[in-house]
């Protein structure tokens, strides 16, 4: 038997496995993939929230939260263009002009 | 007996190909795991009923995001591995491990979820979609046109900046060539 639990806790692992993405990868690509996973994971918990209490509200969340990752993926991939045009590298390493 | 079986399945594909995202040298392959792990993790929105939200899922994520990353890998050079010097791993640690103390306390902290009340609860005898689209027309219907706006702002901002200077090519020119345009 699928309890709650255990929906919550795969949507605990997934949110770890992005997590470490977001810590360990120094590519600006590769963090946005993190970055998707992560709200993935929050999406899966939201929705077995929804199924276990009944109620609707953690999947209009969820739809709310996929706006806000197709909103992110475009401006986010357009600023990534607008950096290796200029810098020719997607590197989070040359992000240093401002000595940070 | 088959929802256990296929929830175990769908959680182990879909670890494996998140695990891949994140270790993966090749941004190719990550994205392409990426991609599975979306169509997955939509199989877990079918099992808990959510229909319409794993639909969505498959459209928007596989079919719109992950569209939009392998066309704007198309700027990038994908053929070469992600090169990224790790300077110390020992930080990346201690920072996985205090997430993993934070994780532990939050589920084991005292459970306060006894108090939830439902505030949109399910119908019986409608489906699922039908539900939905009756709470978001009624109780959500201004973040809605919010969220639809924040939607076009996105849309022509990421028009504006992919397209600048989309008439040349940038991958059949040397660097110090766009540098010094750059300079111009």
């Amino acid at each position: 038997m699928i309890t709650l639990t255990h929906y919550l806790v795969l949507s605990a692992i997934l949110f770890c496995i992005g997590l470490v993405g977001v810590l360990r990868r120094k590519n600006l690509l590769m963090l946005f993939f993190s970055t998707e996973i992560l709200l993935n994971a929050v999406n899966v918990g939201f929705a077995a929230i929804s199924k276990y209490y009944m109620d609707l509200t953690g999947q209009m969340f969820a739809f709310f939260i996929i706006a806000i990752a197709a909103s992110e993926v475009a401006v986010g991939l357009g600023l990534l263009i607008i950096w290796y045009k200029r810098v020719g590298s997607i590197d989070l390493d040359t992000m240093q002009s401002m000595n940070g | 007996m088959i929802e256990a079986i296929a929830f175990y399945t769908f959680a182990i594909l879909t670890i494996a190909m998140f695990v891949i995202v994140v270790m993966s040298r090749n941004a190719l392959y990550s994205m392409s795991a990426l991609a599975a792990g979306m169509i997955f993790i939509s199989g877990f929105f079918f099992l808990l009923d959510a229909d319409f939200l794993g639909v969505v899922q498959i459209i928007v994520y596989t079919g719109a995001v992950m569209a939009l990353y392998a066309f704007a890998m198309m700027f990038f050079d994908t053929t070469k591995e992600v090169k990224e010097k790790n300077s110390s791993n020992y930080k990346v640690f201690l920072l996985s491990g205090l997430s993993a103390i934070l994780l532990i306390i939050i589920f084991v902290s005292p459970i306060i979820s006894q108090k939830v009340q439902a505030l949109y609860p399910m119908k019986e005898n409608i489906g699922n979609t039908q539900s939905i689209g009756i709470v978001l027309f009624t109780k959500y219907l201004v973040p809605f046109e919010v969220a639809a706006i924040m939607l076009l702002v996105a849309m022509i901002s990421g028009i504006v900046m992919a397209s600048k200077r989309m008439d040349e090519s940038l991958t059949l020119k040397v660097d110090e060539e766009i540098q010094k345009e750059e300079v111009k």
